[in-house]
């Protein structure tokens, strides 16, 4: 298990590397200068143009930027964000909880509901269950998240009212961050209602970016159940006289979990993307949102240092699939 | 009264072209202490009948049977509940390929205590000591240390040897084994038998023993059960079957034996295959690949009594000959 771990921990470095160059070649072959965006309408002068490309070093040779660049990750440095002055690393730490809240509970709601429904459609397939329950799956799986997003706010904020349309928490609380997480700081801060708020906000954009690992999950179990469901040793539980209940959730389900513990790992790079569409709709302050006003501001510290965050909670997330494969598959521990 | 009696049992299956019988009016009794073998061709329905008893068929499928008593009770009337209580305890099945039967993803201790749970309701540390108790009496090696083991780290006849101690946690009154050496190397295959009827002995339980290997029922069972296309066609003791076959199908599956085609050529062997849902003959099922039909074949098959084995043929066969074959028999059509 050691081994297998230092091994997939192994493979993480050649990855990192490759992130990086992508990340720093992309922002860079984006038309657009970060240096004229930041001047904006007033425009420069040549010479104060000339002045600012050798303070933020963009005039020296790519290639001298990037081994720069590299020589300050190593040093635990990410650079600094041209429009905020403040450093890369301490505004993703600020902003990442906000994502990371949302992003857990979407995947939690995707595979609460997600493993139950693909675990009946398959028990009762072919059922009217099973066609409608494998119906929805494919639309959300084929829903423009956008569109939903705003399908939902229009509908359950703007016409029933019952949600608030953006933010975090209603503007009537103010507290200071301890966690980050705004649904257990909304309880540590003690104020009445507050809870409530943060819930009530979270409730759209956990299901707008929780519907198409939802769709997948569901879909993948349902068919991994199947495959399972037919296999001898279903067979044999039967004939040990074990109760239906603990046939499928204990004999088939264990078994049919391992590709779709794969599809839940793949699922959280969805989430990243997913999360930035819908942050931008529902004005949710986490990297997502940082993301996208920072591509538009072309700043390319902010950019190419939040690719690498961004990529690196994929490859540990990865890793911890990979883990947990080892656990509930016994075939490939050792 | 006999430890299991089956009357008249039908099980059909419903398929995207109508109705298909795999199981067409098959009668059998086991007893405690008892070697049964049903033997047949791949399709002969062997397995569906004891799955019908064990509640494992799928849905499509649909039981009849005139009785179906268990130990005294009626399996037919058990609702699903009720049946659960019995199978896995009273009657335990082994089946053919021990590798995919076995759980990958639990270890065999765990498999084993499964049912001791379940029917006895053991403990943590009784469970293991009955299960190491097991894994002795089926002859495997440093069983604590197999308690712990997963399924993939075991050899096909290990396998095996694990399913049969699984069947045998509650101590059942009657064992079912569904091909059970078919699977394996043939070395393995006879260490299997000689295991399974040695339990048998020692335990003293009934034993069904399904194969399609004229071979395995010579060295194990008492009494021999042949079956066709769903049918039985012949009943009789091992030593008698072998000795003086009235089917001609059982003849004609003797006669393909290795062993018995003394003279020198091709082995000899049965043209045709066993009949399917469309082509089922009128009469006699056998009759399209039977060297004594005769036009009255292609109407109807009579059963026999005890004399002829209750085969289920017009002109039982005995040492060698048709009984009350027409003189002049008119060539089938």
């Amino acid at each position: 298990m050691l081994r297998f771990f230092l091994y997939r921990l192994a493979l993480v470095i050649p990855t990192f590397i490759g992130v990086s160059i992508v990340a720093f070649a992309f922002i860079r072959l984006l038309p657009g200068d970060p240096i004229l965006l930041l001047a904006g309408e007033r425009g420069i002068t040549p010479e104060r143009y000339e002045q600012l490309q050798a303070v933020y070093g963009f005039d020296r040779p790519v290639i001298v930027q990037y081994l720069d660049y590299v020589a300050g990750i190593l040093q635990g440095d990410l650079g600094t964000s041209l429009v905020t002055k403040r450093p890369v690393l301490q505004e993703f730490f600020t902003l990442f909880p906000a994502t990371l809240e949302l992003a857990l509970c979407a995947i939690i709601l995707a595979v609460v509901i997600g493993i139950p429904a693909g675990v009946f459609a398959a028990v009762k397939r072919g059922s009217w269950f099973d066609q409608s329950i494998m119906g929805v799956a494919l639309t959300g799986y084929s829903m423009p998240i956008f569109w939903w997003g705003l399908l939902l706010i229009i509908f359950f904020s703007g016409f029933l009212g019952w949600t608030p349309v953006s933010g975090r928490i209603s503007l009537l609380f103010f507290f200071e961050p301890v966690t980050g997480f705004m649904l257990i700081d909304s309880l540590l801060s003690g104020q009445a209602g507050a809870f409530k708020s943060a819930v009530s906000h979270l409730i759209l954009p956990t299901i707008v970016l929780a519907t198409i690992p939802l769709a997948v999950i569901a879909r993948q179990t349902r068919s991994a159940m199947l495959e399972v469901l037919g296999e001898d040793y279903v067979r044999t539980a039967k004939s040990k006289g074990l109760a239906p209940k603990r046939i499928i959730g204990l004999h088939a389900l264990r078994n049919a979990l391992i590709p779709v513990v794969t599809t839940i790992g793949l699922q959280v790079g969805v989430l990243m993307t997913g999360a930035i569409l819908t942050e931008t709709i529902f004005s949710w302050p986490g990297i997502g949102k940082w993301m996208i006003d920072s591509v538009g501001k072309r700043d390319y510290a902010v950019v190419q240092g939040g690719l690498l965050l961004i990529a690196s909670v994929i490859m540990i997330v990865n890793l911890a699939v990979d883990v947990l494969y080892g656990f509930i598959n016994p075939r490939i521990r050792r | 009264m006999a430890l299991l009696e089956i009357e008249n049992l039908t099980v059909s299956f419903k398929t995207s072209s109508g109705p298909f019988k795999a199981v067409d009016g098959v009668s059998l009794t086991c007893d405690r202490g008892e070697i049964l073998s049903i033997v047949g061709e791949s399709g002969s329905g062997k397995s569906v009948a004891m799955l019908a008893l064990m509640g494992l068929l799928p849905w499509t499928a649909t039981v009849t049977a005139d009785a179906m008593r268990f130990d005294g009770r009626d399996m037919l009337q058990l609702g699903a509940k009720d049946r659960r209580k019995i199978i896995g305890k009273d009657i335990a099945m082994i089946f053919q390929e021990p590798m995919s039967s076995l759980n990958p993803c639990f270890t065999v201790g765990f498999q084993i205590g499964e049912s001791l749970r379940i029917h006895l309701g053991m403990g943590r540390a009784e469970r293991r000591e009955r299960a190491i108790e097991l894994l002795n009496l089926v002859g495997i090696p440093a069983p604590e240390k197999r308690l712990n083991q997963f399924p993939h780290q075991l050899s096909g006849g290990m396998s095996q040897r694990v399913m049969i101690a699984m069947a045998l946690a509650c101590d059942p009154k009657l064992l079912i084994a569904d091909e059970p050496t078919t699977a394996l190397d043939v070395t393995i295959q006879a260490q299997i038998l000689d295991l399974l009827v040695g339990l048998q002995e020692s335990h003293g339980m009934g034993l069904i023993l399904i194969t399609h290997d004229m071979g395995v029922v010579a060295e194990t069972a008492e009494r021999v059960q042949v079956q066709y296309a769903g049918q039985k066609v012949e009943q009789q003791n091992v030593r008698a079957l072998f000795s003086d076959p009235h089917h001609p199908y059982t003849q004609a599956l003797l006669s393909a034996l290795p062993e018995r085609a003394t003279r020198h050529g091709r082995l000899p062997s049965i043209p045709g295959v066993v009949p399917g849902q469309g082509d089922r003959p009128a009469g006699c099922l056998f009759s399209p690949r039977c060297q004594y039909a005769t036009e009255r074949c292609t109407r109807e098959a009579v059963r026999q009594d005890e004399e002829f084995g209750f085969a289920l043929c017009n002109y039982p066969l005995k040492d060698g000959q048709p009984t009350g074959y027409p003189e002049t028999a008119e060539a089938a059509p």
